[in-house]
């Protein structure tokens, strides 16, 4: 008789034989599409043309790539305005058909994970709001933060299994005069940069293969719901997912592993408003003084608000406690942006971050002074009243970068 | 006093608010128990602490997600109890935790202990979110957490001389940002319509959102309905 250390050995010596069809996980639309049958929900199906990537159990999902609406993050908007114009940047060098709403509100996930001032209909009631104001426009939304990802995902889950959920939202929802949508797929808009990545690197203009950097996972884009994360066993064998590592050993840069991966950043939703001291210490004694210790990186990357607002941040008062740090901190998009020759200012908006980034550009070899004089002059052209702002008129076209002496 | 056999009585040495009596105390994680998402969140516990190597707040806080799951699944109401009080505002709401073998979520078990403190005006619940009110009248107003203006050097001293930097120059920053619902506005992330608002204050008043708000800071709670209430009737 085969014991079970056996019958383990014995299992493990298999090729592992990755098929969607035996992947163990549930796949959330068929319950989407039974809802839909019976009338309770409508399902906004994913737009052509699409990508079709793995997950973390190898279901197969489908990444729109055009016709999308952008539900923007409060963080990144607010805070880290580079991020944003570096997604809208990607899109519009691409020619794609895109909506950036003004009928979009946060998910307001930030303040319940803070706070808690919230209740499950009334974040329920929010979420689908907004997706209701999607559909209504016949586009597709693309999330652009990962905890709205993440707690989309988990809101999801609570409305297909919870029928009284169900009836309260769309009680309220009828005083909106909306239907109870949802979309076939939560999609990130690092999974649309991600199956972009081998465009992306048709287009590149920078050469970045002189960059070493490490990537932060951020935790809601994985964590709260595990599935629905992109996977691929040709990064770290499927063990970590595959988002931003995958875009950035496209584009040449080296992707340096660092023990403390599977750490936060420190963010901690309530902590990073009102109680930084936690912030500060997780995010330079967990991260970016390990990374320094362990692989001394010219940048971090991640693919979420929280993360790059915590991670850049933290690191000045830091600095006068005589910590390693000093690791510029940028988001996927806008090294995608970057590649692709977006400005420096006008397009990453690079003086948001306050980590200094002018190390990395003179690795890059970009003259990034020389962007900044000319930066300076459309700040002083709106000072003085004689332009209204910076328009798309100004920032679409890539720069052929002047390479620093 | 060495710990024998006889004093030896983890956890249970002595009642730490014996002030408030047992039955409130057990009403409050009724409270908890009762909730839809509960059955989801916790299946018991193997003590393993898989949860707390790989939780932050275990890191820098004397705060343990196995401890809370623990307790929730003994359902001992009197750790219950001070788990409410003292701990749940530490966790960082990562999610880290649910590497659980046993399928545990014990960061979404503090969300649950948290709205139950929130709804019931705990006093010290109370007083952890007194610095956290313009946040609050942010999202619920503006339908975004954060905006520009809100980044001051008064509020960040920590993060240097860029806020300084920043706080001089914000509106023409702003005026520089190529994306049309971003450009110029300092008040919200982004640009957002009216009728989008009166949306979201609906839903704050249907859902019993605004009531939550009335236990956690009245003053607060006045100055948000009667901005919602003139402008849902102008609406
Ligand atoms: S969600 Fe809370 S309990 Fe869980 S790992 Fe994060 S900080 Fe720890
Ligand atoms: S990981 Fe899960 S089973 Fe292990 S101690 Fe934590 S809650 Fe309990």
């Amino acid at each position: 008789m085969t014991t079970a250390v056996e019958q383990i050995l014995e299992r493990k010596a298999q090729a592992v034989v990755r098929d969607p069809a035996q992947a163990p996980a549930h796949d959330i639309r068929e319950a989407l599409f039974e809802l839909e049958a019976k009338g309770e929900i409508i399902v906004q199906r994913v737009p052509e043309p699409y990508v079709e990537v793995t997950t973390k159990f190898g279901r197969t999902k489908k990444i729109p790539i055009e016709h999308t609406w952008h539900h923007k993050s409060c963080g990144q908007c607010g805070h880290i305005p580079g991020y944003s114009s570096s997604i809208f940047w990607l899109h519009r060098q691409f020619g794609l058909d895109y909506l950036d709403p003004t009928d979009q509100t946060s998910c307001t996930g930030w303040n319940y994970y803070a706070s808690a001032t919230s209740n499950a209909v009334a974040q329920a009631a929010v979420m689908v709001r907004n997706f209701a104001a999607a559909y209504e426009t016949g586009y597709f939304p693309l999330i652009h933060c990962g905890t709205s990802y993440g707690h989309y995902k988990e809101v999801r889950e609570q409305l297909v299994h919870h029928k009284e959920l169900r009836d309260e939202v769309r009680r309220v929802l009828d005083k909106l005069g909306k239907p109870l949508v949802l979309p076939e797929e939560i999609v990130h808009y690092s999974e649309w940069v991600h199956v972009m990545r081998h465009k992306i690197a048709e287009r590149q203009v920078v050469e970045m293969n002189m960059l070493t950097a490490t990537v932060h996972p951020a935790c809601h884009y994985y964590k709260i719901v595990v599935e629905d994360a992109i996977y691929d066993p040709e990064i770290y064998g499927g063990q970590r997912i595959a988002t931003i590592t995958a875009l950035l050993e496209t584009l040449g840069i080296n992707v340096a592993d660092y023990s403390t991966w599977f750490d936060c950043c420190g963010f901690g939703f309530r902590h990073i408003l009102v109680q930084r001291d936690f912030t500060r210490s997780f995010a330079v004694l967990r991260k970016i003084e390990t990374m320094k210790n362990e692989v001394n990186p010219d940048l971090t990357v991640t693919h979420d608000t929280g993360c790059v607002t915590t991670l850049d941040k933290s690191q000045f008062a830091a600095k006068a406690h005589e910590r390693k740090v000093g690791i510029p901190v940028l988001s996927d998009a806008q090294v995608a942006a970057l590649a692709m020759g977006a400005h420096p200012f006008r397009v990453l908006q690079l003086h948001w971050h306050s980590t200094d980034w002018r190390p990395m550009m003179e690795k890059l070899g970009i003259d990034w002074q020389k962007y900044w004089d000319e930066f300076e002059q459309d700040l002083e052209a709106i000072r003085k009243g004689s332009r209204k702002g910076i328009t798309w008129e100004d920032a679409d076209q890539p720069v052929v970068f002047t390479r620093s002496a | 006093m060495p710990t024998t056999m006889e004093n030896w009585n983890p956890g249970k040495k002595q009642e730490r608010y014996p002030n408030v009596p047992y039955a409130e105390k057990e009403r409050l994680f009724l409270e908890v128990k009762s909730d839809p998402r509960y059955e989801d969140f916790l299946y018991g516990c193997y003590e393993c602490g898989i949860c707390v190597s790989a939780c932050p707040s275990a890191r820098f806080y004397d705060y343990s997600p196995r401890v809370i799951a623990q307790a929730m699944a003994r359902e001992d109401i009197e750790r219950i109890y001070e788990i409410m009080v003292e701990d749940i505002w530490n966790c960082a709401q990562c999610f880290s935790c649910v590497r659980c073998p046993r399928g545990n979520n014990p960061g979404g078990l503090v969300t649950l202990l948290r709205e139950v403190a929130v709804r019931n005006g705990l006093q010290e619940t109370r007083e952890v979110l007194k610095g956290y009110s313009r946040v609050i009248y942010k999202v619920m107003l503006k339908g975004n957490q954060v905006s520009p203006d809100m980044l001051q050097p008064d509020f960040f001293p920590d993060w240097g001389p860029w806020v300084q930097q920043f706080s001089a120059n914000m509106s023409v920053w702003r005026r520089a940002i190529p994306v049309d619902t971003l450009r110029g506005v300092t008040d919200a992330a982004w640009r957002v319509d009216s009728k989008t608002l009166r949306e979201l204050y609906t839903i704050w008043f249907e859902t019993g959102n605004m009531e939550i708000i009335k236990e956690v800071d009245e003053g607060l709670y006045d100055l948000l309905v009667e901005v919602m209430e003139e402008e849902l009737e102008e609406g």
